[in-house]
């Protein structure tokens, strides 16, 4: 099987600050319509390589494609969003200051010039698909409020909700569950499990019980490279990733 | 001793005697016949006035030198209303501080209208500068010495070549040797001797003296008509010679000189920079009213030094702390009272801090008034330092740039030696941790403030030797301030030191071709470019933390 | 909000302020309208004559209306903190003077048909080429708006493109607006250095020291305003709007859901600076007179401080802050000249601590409970 059958795929990513190696030689690939889950403990370099994939940090060596085209270290970030690829932050950030609606509409496809936005109108079908994102986060009641009034949970939500208005081929998400009731979470990996399949998604979590219950595939990161991968139960009794992470 | 002067001197201390008794302020005879040949000096024709200050060289009176280099550098007067001769100290200035001539001592001052020069012509002086000379060169004192052979160089005749002469076979300093022989040198390029010429050459050709360079110079020079002094091919290709050697040297020497003046302006920039480096890149906060602690800390020197009249020198001494003090203060009341509540928030900051500038301003209008004062500069910080006859470095130059290595070198002790120190670092790089260990952020906060701000009073009592002080003072530097800190990297102080420097030398170096304006201009510029290409300075902090801003 | 045409509408943080915007047109009809009437027809005597004097003071808070409309685009809507706008306003105002310059022709002290009086002071033989085309109007009008647009453009696009942001922008905008003053000081630039430019006769033939022209001015100045208003709104109403505040408010947030921010920004950056140029355009025939004063970082700084006080992030806001900060200073100067600077400092310190989204914030939180 070649390589190029992947939908994303990072070889010998080398990220280093002052010295020190976030991403140590990472290499990496995601199947088309896989759920995959990253874990590893604080400082193994999930957030860098994330920053890598979405071209906010530039990679000292490596290489980082999306599919056959796209070559992710020569696009900027809006272009790599145009190429298919959206993120949602560790930290939830939504635009506090606009309504829901507004923060699903921003998150649009399209044409995303100045110009462009500056006579762009919402047609028939964008509210329609405005309406079912609304639908599918839960976030139909609160359309019209501004987001800073959401909930924590809701604004992951929304996040998530602006993702899939780009309709990308690949999702990141930083640790969606954080600082979520139980049965939120439970919302949430429902939502992602429904996700994959018609897209890639790559998932950083710490919460172990909620990476078992959407994760098929698990790779484990530490100091920067992969030290581990599989499905969980084979993740759990590799002894390097009990030394490392587990095992503390 | 011929009889005659010995009665000449038992008749001094008889009348020396008389005049004790009779006179509060003694003066011999010997003084009041200087004093009176002096006094001729007011009318005499110009061809008398040379035998006049012959006659007073015979006399041998103490106070001949004074007087005949006073008359030399046109600083002999007389006053309209009683026609008394007194030197003044500079003879530009208005009013004239007077020097009696007798003592030398300072005689009060008064403007420059109610006194008449003495004035001088060019065979005059001539004359005179061979006769100072030749008091000068047998001075007791080596630094007099030198001087006067360096003011016989520019006027070489055959006089002065014969006392130079006299002079080398009893001078035993070989610095004055040295310097003679140079002399002597250059002398003998006028002769018509080669061989003697193209010894002189390999002579002169060490120096870096300017008037020897330009006595070389007339050699080669080509004539109005075309020609060339030298006739002798040698001596004319040993002449160019020695010129490139000395024009090398002097070069290098200005080179230096360029370093130096942009090292002491660099350093104004880091002084005026290091405190702003501790609020806005330790703290991140955006202190606006920095210019105007820095002029507090001018105003302070200004106002001890008030106090204190006669003690100019110690008063700049008081003024450091007392700035560090005033400013502050002023610095932690602003921090409790505003910044405190705009942790955060850098652009409000930004305005709140320059709404406290414009208060500060307009309250030192309101007690010191609009015009500028100015604040004395001690006397041993305006003298300089002779490195050879192409350099010069002068004191307060020097002190500025010590001074500042001082300040930073202090600041660095603190930050890295101190307790505080240890918790303005611990509270900068992660202040819920260090809450977290015990450490009293708000205290901490306050602290760095009036450390930071401390040291915009210190820079004021350094800024208030350079240039006037004003209201707008702090307006003038906030700018560079700010662009030294964000040029160095914020939260570097290292980096805010190497940045000034290389401000300055870089505008030193601008400076010949563009003048002082269009420089500064060119590198405000450069830095607007740079800080596009590099938006975190020279040394940015790199690393995670740095990365999520 | 029941208007079914947009379903997603503008946001309410906007529309908040439609009603206010519907009395502030109205007003600013009523002022144009009300200004040469009261100049014009009612006579010298009557005690609500308008002085030329007093056209004059209100035409020049339009202007500082204006640049304060400029200033807050970008601070209130897309958080970029200017201190370098009256950088832009003074190129409008030097564009416009040099027309008027040229217009005095043979008129000058030296009589010098084209030189005008300071080159010919400095023995200059013939105009710089930056000078030429400058007797046209059409030609100046347009270098009003260019100049000012061009320079933040490029500005712009080197600081964006290497995202500088925040206090950064702020600092290096100030050192702009800096170099530029130490630049129109100097002699050689060929801009009158110190003294800049003044004794301006007339403006498209018109003199402009008659009351009619002074009138003409001041409505051409309001027309702008509101002009410069309406263009505002429809930006800030559009999504392109709505992409500004979320910069504002999640920079890298908006750059991941694929907007070219730095593009946004420049966009922006620029148009704000033809306000800001075309309102010093306005401002010198009114003043007679531009200097390298008005380059000062302290009158970029003071214009932050309009918007602030009116209430940035909305539109009125620094409308109505231009025109209450300097009516106070009008005031200030005049009856306590000592007191100015106190004020100006306490209004700094005290709206960012006390009042952040200025006077209308003020109004809007008392017209409704907090949510």
């Amino acid at each position: 099987m070649s390589i190029r059958d992947k939908r994303l795929f990072l070889e010998d990513l080398t990220v280093s600050f002052d010295g020190f190696k976030a991403l140590n030689n990472l290499t990496l690939y995601v199947e088309p319509g896989e759920l995959l889950c990253v874990i590893g403990p604080n400082g193994a370099g999930k957030t860098t390589m994330m920053d890598v994939i979405t071209g906010k940090t530039r990679p000292n060596a490596g290489k980082a494609w999306f599919g056959n085209e796209a070559n992710l270290l020569q696009l900027t970030e809006a272009e790599i969003v145009a190429a298919g690829i959206a993120r949602k932050f560790q930290k939830p950030t939504v635009f506090e200051q606009l309504t829901v609606e507004e923060n699903l509409e921003l998150a649009l496809p399209g044409s995303k010039t100045f110009l462009a936005a500056l006579r762009a109108v919402v047609t028939r079908s964008q509210q329609e698909r405005i309406d079912e994102v609304l639908e599918i986060t839960g976030l139909t009641e609160q359309r019209r409020l501004d987001a800073r009034i959401l909930a924590h949970g809701q604004k992951q939500w929304l996040e998530i909700g602006m993702l899939l208005m780009q309709n990308p081929e690949l999702l990141l998400v930083d640790e969606p569950v954080a600082g979520m009731t139980p049965h939120e979470i439970e919302r949430t990996a429902e939502l992602l499990r429904s996700l994959a399949g018609e897209h890639s998604v790559v998932v950083v979590e710490h919460d172990m019980h909620f990476v078992r219950s959407i994760a098929r595939r698990v790779v484990v990161l530490h100091e920067g490279q992969v030290i581990a991968e599989g499905d969980m139960d084979k993740v759990q009794k590799d002894p390097r990733v009990i030394e490392v992470y587990l095992g503390v | 001793m011929t009889r005659l002067t010995r009665v000449r001197g038992q008749l001094i201390w008889l009348l020396l005697a008389l005049g004790a008794a009779g006179f509060a302020t003694a003066q011999t005879p010997a003084d009041t016949g200087f004093l009176a040949t002096l006094g001729e000096l007011r009318e005499a024709a110009y061809a008398d006035k040379a035998a006049i200050a012959e006659r007073l060289t015979q006399s041998g009176h103490p106070a001949v030198r004074a007087a005949l280099t006073a008359l030399l550098e046109d600083r002999m007067y007389y006053r309209n209303t009683d026609q008394k001769i007194f030197l003044v100290k500079n003879g530009d200035a208005d009013p004239l501080v007077l020097i009696d001539p007798l003592t030398q001592k300072e005689a009060g001052s008064a403007p420059a209208d109610t006194l008449t020069k003495i004035s001088t012509n060019n065979s005059l002086r001539h004359t005179l500068r061979t006769t100072v000379a030749h008091f000068s060169l047998s001075s007791p004192d080596r630094g007099v010495r030198i001087d006067a052979v360096r003011d016989v160089m520019r006027s070489l005749d055959e006089a002065t070549v014969v006392l130079l002469r006299e002079r080398l076979r009893q001078e035993s300093d070989p610095g004055v040797k040295e310097e003679i022989e140079t002399c002597l040198a250059l002398a003998s390029l006028e002769g018509s001797d080669a061989a003697l010429k193209l010894d002189a050459l390999r002579k002169l050709s060490k120096s870096v003296n300017k008037d020897v360079r330009n006595g070389i110079a007339k050699l080669v020079e080509k004539q109005a008509d075309g020609s060339v002094l030298e006739q002798d091919a040698k001596v004319r290709q040993a002449a160019v010679s020695a010129l490139d050697a000395i024009d090398g040297k002097r070069s290098f020497y200005a080179g230096i000189e360029t370093l130096f003046f942009g090292l002491s302006m660099g350093s104004v920039l880091v002084l005026i920079a290091i405190g702003l480096a501790v609020t806005f890149g330790v703290m991140g906060v955006i202190n606006m009213a920095h210019g105007e602690l820095m002029m507090l800390g001018a105003y302070t020197t200004y106002v001890i030094q008030s106090a204190m009249p006669g003690h100019i020198g110690l008063s700049l001494f008081i003024a450091i702390p007392a700035a560090f003090l005033v400013s502050g203060l002023t610095g932690v009341l602003m921090e409790r009272t505003i910044i405190r509540f705009l942790y955060g928030r850098p652009l409000e900051t930004l305005l709140a801090t320059f709404g406290v500038s414009l208060v500060l301003q307009q309250t030192v209008r309101s007690v010191f008034s609009a015009l500028n004062r100015s604040v004395i500069t001690p006397e041993w910080m305006s003298g300089s330092m002779r490195i050879n006859d192409a350099l010069t470095i002068t004191y307060n130059r020097l002190s500025i740039i010590i001074f500042t290595l001082l300040v930073f070198g202090v600041i660095m002790a603190i930050l890295k030696r101190t307790r505080l120190g240890l918790d303005i670092r611990a509270v900068s790089q992660n202040r819920s941790m260090a809450k977290a260990m015990g450490i009293r952020t708000e205290w901490v906060d306050a602290m760095t403030f009036g450390l930071g701000s401390g040291i915009a009073g210190v820079a004021g009592v350094a800024l208030s030797q350079l240039t006037n002080v004003g209201p707008n003072l702090g307006q003038a530097y906030i700018i560079d301030s700010f662009m030294v800190v964000v040029f160095g990297g914020v939260g570097n102080l290292w980096g805010s030191l190497i940045a000034g420097v290389s401000m300055g030398v870089f505008n030193q170096l601008l400076e010949p071709f563009a003048g002082a304006v269009l420089a500064k201009i060119v590198v405000l510029v450069c830095l607007i470019l740079f800080i596009q290409i590099r938006p975190k300075g020279l040394f940015p902090q790199a690393g995670r933390a740095a990365e999520d801003k | 909000m029941a208007n079914g045409s947009t379903p997603l509408g503008i946001s309410k943080f906007v529309a908040g302020e439609s009603k206010a915007a519907r009395l502030f047109f109205v007003a600013l009809l009523l002022l144009a309208a009300a200004v040469p009437v009261l100049n014009l027809v009612v006579p010298e005597s009557s005690p609500v004559h308008l002085s030329a004097f007093g056209i004059t003071l209100i035409g020049k808070y339009l202007c500082y209306a204006m640049l304060a409309l400029a200033v807050d685009l970008i601070w209130g809507y897309c958080g970029i903190l200017s201190l370098g706008h009256a950088a832009f306003f003074s190129l409008g105002g030097y564009a416009m003077g040099m027309y008027l310059m040229r217009q005095i022709g043979p008129r000058g002290v030296y009589g010098d048909p084209i030189l005008p009086d300071f080159m010919v002071f400095l023995n200059w033989k013939s105009l710089p080429w930056f000078w030429y085309g400058f007797n046209h109007f059409l030609f100046a009008f347009a270098m009003m708006a260019l100049v000012p647009g061009a320079l933040a453009t490029v500005f712009g696009w080197f600081a964006f493109r290497s995202r500088v942001t925040g206090v950064y922008l702020s600092i290096i905008t100030q050192a702009l607006t800096y170099a530029l003053m130490l630049a129109f000081f100097r002699n050689d630039m060929g801009f009158g250095g110190n003294n800049g430019f003044t004794d301006f006769k007339d403006i498209l033939g018109f003199d402009l020291h008659a009351d009619s022209t002074r009138v003409v001015l001041f409505v051409v100045t309001a027309l702008s305003l509101a002009g410069s208003y309406i263009v505002c709104r429809i930006i800030v109403e559009s999504r392109a709007g709505r992409v500004l505040r979320a910069i504002r408010d999640a920079e890298s947030r908006t750059r991941f859901i694929g907007y070219p921010v730095e593009s946004f920004k420049l966009w922006v950056f620029g148009f704000s600076a033809v306000i800001a140029g075309i309102a010093g355009a306005l401002y010198v025939p009114q003043t007679g007179i531009i200097n390298p004063g008005e380059f000062a970082p302290i009158n970029s700084i003071e214009a932050v401080i309009w918007v602030a006080v009116g209430g940035r992030g909305t539109l009125l806001g620094p409308i109505l802050g231009a025109v209450v900060v300097n009516y106070a200073k009008t005031w200030l100067t005049g009856a306590f000249p000592e007191i100015w600077l106190y004020a100006l400092g306490a209004l700094f310190i005290l709206v960012t601590l006390f009042l952040p989204n200025g006077i209308l914030g003020l109004l809007r939180s008392k017209g409704k409970p907090k949510a």
